[in-house]
């Protein structure tokens, strides 16, 4: 069975009385372990996938399904919970709270989490680690690079562990060397067993990828 | 890291903003301890004179003429035929259900008396507990106390044309004026003041009284059952609350009140919605901030308690400083509200927990709409980068 199964998913959305199809009829599979790019044009529908795989978007209609859970299904704030015990987000603009310090950030999944303090630094401070940035935990986000700020994003999506890591855009506000080692980082992660979906504008980051999907008018032009 | 965690950090980082806050609901605060406590001391002041000092039930001796009158008593010009209470009767208003209740009972006797072919009310009275009574009277001379001192009213003394140490002889005896009344505006002004026993011999009423002034050591003691109760012991007297006095100030202080805690209910709602516009302002600035916990798994309840535990911490410190100046203000304030210099200021638990659980209360309730706003919004339109 896929990790991943989007099966006939539609999105409209309506603005002044006209109705726009962000996405009509998408179909996806993805298997455990598989480093996923989506790419187009603006409009074409990837960031309103990438909600929607996230649980944050309802789908006007098909069935999104993920490690055998359909995820629209879920009652109330069971959703949230999905998130927070399956996914890991890594935002555009990175999203760090800015009056935390990098460890505090990498911590913030495990804040509604019942573990003991000391074991949530200590998985805090390996997720920094593992991104590179295990002597600059006490740094608040102002005081890193833009390099930096995105690590501390990526170690705060994979500090809980999650099945999958959802990334939008991640070298968007990056220059290209830094997105170089930022791209690397995720392949890196992929290759420690790491499922990544990521969406992206930029053609040479499906390099890094094991395969790229290619959305135009909110519909799959080849898989 | 806990979601107290994030609250606290989140105190820390916009200290301005919330100290303005916590000053919006301190000022509520404050106000409603100052006039709650001021008012309860002002009470308190009034209830501990009234016991200490006022006469709050008169007896006298039953009448129906409605002359010249002192306390109710008919005179008649300088004679009068009204029946006096004797002074033995005086003990049985001891023996009543509630003679706990009577702090005092000061008797007076009077009677037309002629002194320097002018004829003049003499009233023998109990100059210590008169004294102390009669709070307004300002003595010129020396306060009497033996039994051959006088104190004349002002305009009994331009009669007389005495002042305070001349001699004035009664009945063959010789008495020292001791003290002159300054202007009264009472009848107070027209009288001369004996000792009780020495009037009382001077006017040949041994062993009886014209009236007398019963003190009720209490505040909301039943004034009404006791003026029962003497009546009951004492058939020949009539007996009265002397209610004007009492409920005059009674109903200033009440007035007080009311305007009082109308006042401190609308500087505690301006204290509440400042605590509302800014709570809404801190949750609006933090829209990509809510989304990000959203996203990341956060439940709506752990938003709301994100946002009121914000509120709870600076409501808790909005309390504790609005009780200490509001008290501070109290403190201030009292020696020029109430009668008495030495009134004193009352210190009460209650007013101290009641006025932190009300910051507490109304600071949560006021921040409530904010976290519901907060924790449905929408997390995709709050981080717009998904």
């Amino acid at each position: 069975m896929a990790l991943i199964e989007i099966e006939n998913l539609t999105k409209h959305y309506t603005s002044g009385g006209e109705t726009v199809a962000a996405l009509a009829g998408v179909n996806i599979t993805a298997d455990a372990g598989e480093f996923i790019t989506i790419m187009g044009q603006s409009g074409s529908g990837k960031s309103t996938l990438l909600s929607v795989l996230g649980g944050m978007n309802h789908p006007t209609s098909g069935e999104v399904a993920m490690a055998g859970i359909k995820l629209y299904d879920l009652p109330g704030e069971k959703l949230a919970d999905f998130r927070a015990s399956h996914l890991g987000f890594v935002f555009q603009s990175f999203h760090l709270i800015p009056y935390l310090t990098a460890l505090e950030n990498v911590m913030l999944p495990l804040a509604i989490v019942k573990m003991a303090t000391p074991a949530k630094r200590t998985a805090a401070r390996t997720a920094l680690e593992r991104v590179g940035l295990g002597k600059k935990l006490d740094r608040l986000p102002n005081q890193l690079s833009g390099g930096e700020q995105e690590r501390v994003a990526i170690a705060r999506a994979i500090v809980n562990n999650p099945h999958i890591l959802l990334a939008d855009e991640p070298t968007g506000n990056l220059d290209s060397r830094t997105s170089d080692e930022v791209m690397a980082l995720f392949r890196e992660l992929n290759d420690s067993g790491q499922t990544v979906i990521m969406v992206t504008h930029n053609p040479d980051n499906g390099r890094y990828a094991d395969r790229t999907i290619h959305l135009r008018d909110g519909k799959v032009v080849d898989a | 890291m806990k979601l107290h965690t994030i609250s606290l950090n989140n105190l820390r980082r916009r200290k301005a903003k919330m100290a303005f806050l916590t000053i919006g609901l301190m000022v509520g605060i404050a106000t409603i301890v100052t006039l709650i406590t001021l008012t309860r001391s002002m009470s308190s002041d009034i209830e501990r004179k009234m016991d200490e000092f006022g006469a709050n039930i008169l007896v006298t001796p039953q009448s129906n003429g409605l002359a010249m009158n002192y306390g109710g008593i008919s005179l008649g010009g300088v004679t009068f035929d009204q029946r006096e209470i004797r002074e033995t009767d005086l003990a049985k208003i001891t023996t009543i259900t509630n003679h706990k209740n009577i702090s005092a009972i000061s008797p007076k006797v009077l009677g037309g008396i002629t002194i320097n072919s002018h004829d003049v009310l003499l009233v023998g009275v109990n100059f210590a507990s008169e004294l102390k009574m009669k709070q307004w009277w300002k003595v010129f001379g020396n306060e009497p106390k033996g039994e051959h001192d006088l104190l004349l009213g002002t305009d009994a003394a331009k009669v007389l044309n005495v002042a305070p140490g001349d001699r004035l002889t009664i009945r063959g005896e010789t008495f020292t004026v001791a003290g002159v009344l300054d202007q009264t505006g009472s009848q107070d002004d027209a009288l001369v003041f004996a000792s009780f026993k020495k009037a009382q011999k001077l006017l040949g009423k041994e062993g009886k009284i014209t009236l007398a002034e019963v003190a009720a050591l209490c505040s909301g003691c039943p004034i009404g059952d006791m003026v029962t109760q003497i009546a009951e012991k004492l058939p020949d007297a009539k007996v009265s609350a002397i209610q004007q006095v009492v409920e005059g100030r009674l109903k200033a202080l009440d007035q007080f009140k009311r305007f009082s805690y109308a006042m401190a209910g609308v500087v505690v709602f301006i204290g509440s919605l400042i605590v509302f516009v800014t709570m809404m302002g801190s949750v609006n600035e933090r829209t990509t901030e809510i989304g990000v916990f959203r996203a990341i798994g956060f439940r709506k309840s752990h938003i709301m308690r994100i946002i009121l535990l914000e509120a709870a911490l600076v409501s808790l410190l909005a309390g504790f400083l609005g009780y200490a100046v509001g008290m501070g203000g109290a403190k201030l304030a009292l020696p020029f509200m109430a009668e008495a210099k030495n009134a004193k200021l009352l210190w009460d638990s209650w007013v101290a927990g009641g006025s932190i659980s009300l910051a507490l209360v109304l600071g949560l309730a006021a921040s409530l709409y904010p976290a519901l706003h907060a924790s449905k919004m929408d997390p995709t339109e709050a981080l717009r980068a998904l």
